[in-house]
């Protein structure tokens, strides 16, 4: 096809189209947002991802690529030059990954139900979360960030918790994330949220919080009606 | 480069713990296969995947490897010879991103057919599995271009992905009547499924269907709780 350049489907307020965001950017690549409304996808993306039918999809002249994680790898190989996204050595690639799917498949279900909960259960909610949290500290062992001196794979793929962790800290009006429980992870949040890329992507955060006041409230309301 | 001491953690009927050795048979490479007993976790494996106690696990010159996937990707980008992912960045984000879709949603839905707690479930999770499948065969059909397998001549990523599950797929095929590999729906792969299960690097390590009804009887009979509606 004649298509040229760089589309990414995501939402503004998505921490996964947010990946790419991050990558593209480190890398210099130009591209067009195409901010999606999930309960009404564009036609286009239906057509791009007919699989998952999910955001984010990178197009690159017009090939489409959807999954977060994989997109990200894909940007670091297909713009080689510039900015190191991924780890050269294979077994720091291997644990850059491990820790990614671990994010994915445990992170992300550890920190949810102390968005939602409240009380006992929130408690609850948050001491589990700061187990599963605990276990990711590993990675950051004598490092500033995942990925050493400068952001990287890793950096990019937890980058949801600094901002989002501390909004539902603010939200539900508890503490996950501090100097004594998860000190290296707490540090890592502050340095994390200074580098000058991530400052002028973040969402806006007055928008971001008063979507998610309501979304958990929605949420928490559809919980008492059981 | 470390040292060339290979091992591999597993056990002779998980899919998962076939990946790594499909791989590790078609670079070439020799290892030493440690057998986990079934109902105990030996100590080195609880040492190596401290996280998920999970296998299968690679240790290369005593560094543990987690994941399977992450795992073909390590032999892939540590040993030479048969290269298990394209060349081609693009390539490579498809097969990676089939990898994911695999995992995270086919075989899950696989497995929660037996799972399913109501008709209505067990139904959805029947039509995933052969929408599934019929997404797979339109990516055969596209890669292949009259190829055997989705990494063309060769084995590729997808293949062993996908192609791990088959000992599973076929066993409970037969304990559920169902055929999911299934000639008018899905040609292309029950054409592939014989070549992938026949090829050198895999037919040793592919574990016998009727082993597997087997074991999956042993399973339900030692975890079934008594009826309840």
């Amino acid at each position: 096809m004649g298509e040229k350049g760089v589309k990414l489907f995501g939402t503004w307020a998505s921490p996964f189209s947010l990946r790419v965001e991050l990558a593209l950017k480190l890398k210099g690549v130009e591209y067009e947002f195409m901010d999606e409304d999930l309960q009404n996808k564009s036609q286009e993306l239906l057509h791009y991802n007919p699989i998952t039918k999910k955001i984010p999809v990178l197009v690159h002249n017009g090939k489409p690529l959807a999954e977060s994680t994989v997109i990200v790898e894909y940007v670091d190989e297909a713009w080689p030059n510039g900015y190191r996204i991924m780890p050269q050595d294979p077994f720091e690639k291997a644990q850059a990954r491990f820790w990614a799917h671990f994010i994915e498949d445990k992170c992300l279900k550890a920190v949810f139900p102390v968005y939602t909960s409240t009380g006992e259960e929130l408690n609850k909610a948050v001491k589990e979360a700061q187990e599963t949290l605990k276990a990711l500290e590993k990675a950051l062992e004598g490092k500033k960030f995942f990925g050493g001196e400068t952001i990287g794979y890793l950096d990019i793929v937890a980058g949801w918790m600094p901002y989002l962790i501390r909004m539902t800290e603010e939200l539900a009006g508890v503490t996950v994330v501090d100097a004594g429980t998860l000190p290296l992870l707490n540090a890592w949040f502050d340095d994390f949220l200074d580098v000058d890329v991530v400052k002028s992507s973040l969402p806006p955060k007055d928008k971001l919080y008063a979507f998610n006041r309501a979304r958990r409230e929605k949420l928490q309301s559809g919980q008492k009606a059981h | 480069m470390a040292s060339d001491d290979v091992k591999l953690i597993g056990a002779w009927a998980s899919p998962y713990v076939m990946r790594p050795r499909i791989a590790l048979n078609l670079k070439g490479v020799e290892y030493e296969f440690l057998e986990e007993k079934f109902g105990s976790k030996s100590e080195l494996l609880l040492k190596s995947n401290p996280v998920y106690k999970k296998i299968p696990v690679l240790l290369h010159g005593g560094k543990p490897i987690c994941e399977s996937l992450i795992i073909v990707q390590y032999i892939d980008e540590a040993w030479s010879g048969h290269s298990i992912l394209p060349s081609d960045p693009y390539h490579r984000a498809v097969a990676r991103f089939w990898g994911h879709y695999i995992d995270d949603k086919w075989f899950p839905a696989l497995t929660g057919i037996s799972r399913a707690p109501t008709d209505e479930a067990k139904k959805e999770a029947i039509e995933q599995v052969f929408a599934g499948l019929k997404f797979l065969e339109e990516v055969l059909e596209k890669s292949g271009a009259g190829k055997p397998f989705f990494g063309g001549d060769t084995i590729g990523y997808i293949d062993i992905a996908l192609g791990c599950n088959l000992g599973w797929l076929r066993a409970t095929e037969k304990l559920s009547g169902l055929t999911y590999l299934d000639e008018s729906k899905t040609p292309l792969l029950v054409c592939w499924a014989e070549k992938f299960s026949a090829h050198e690097a895999v037919k040793c390590v592919m574990p016998e269907t009727d082993k597997l009804v087997e074991f999956a009887q042993m399973l339900k009979a030692k975890f079934s709780a008594p009826p309840s509606k």
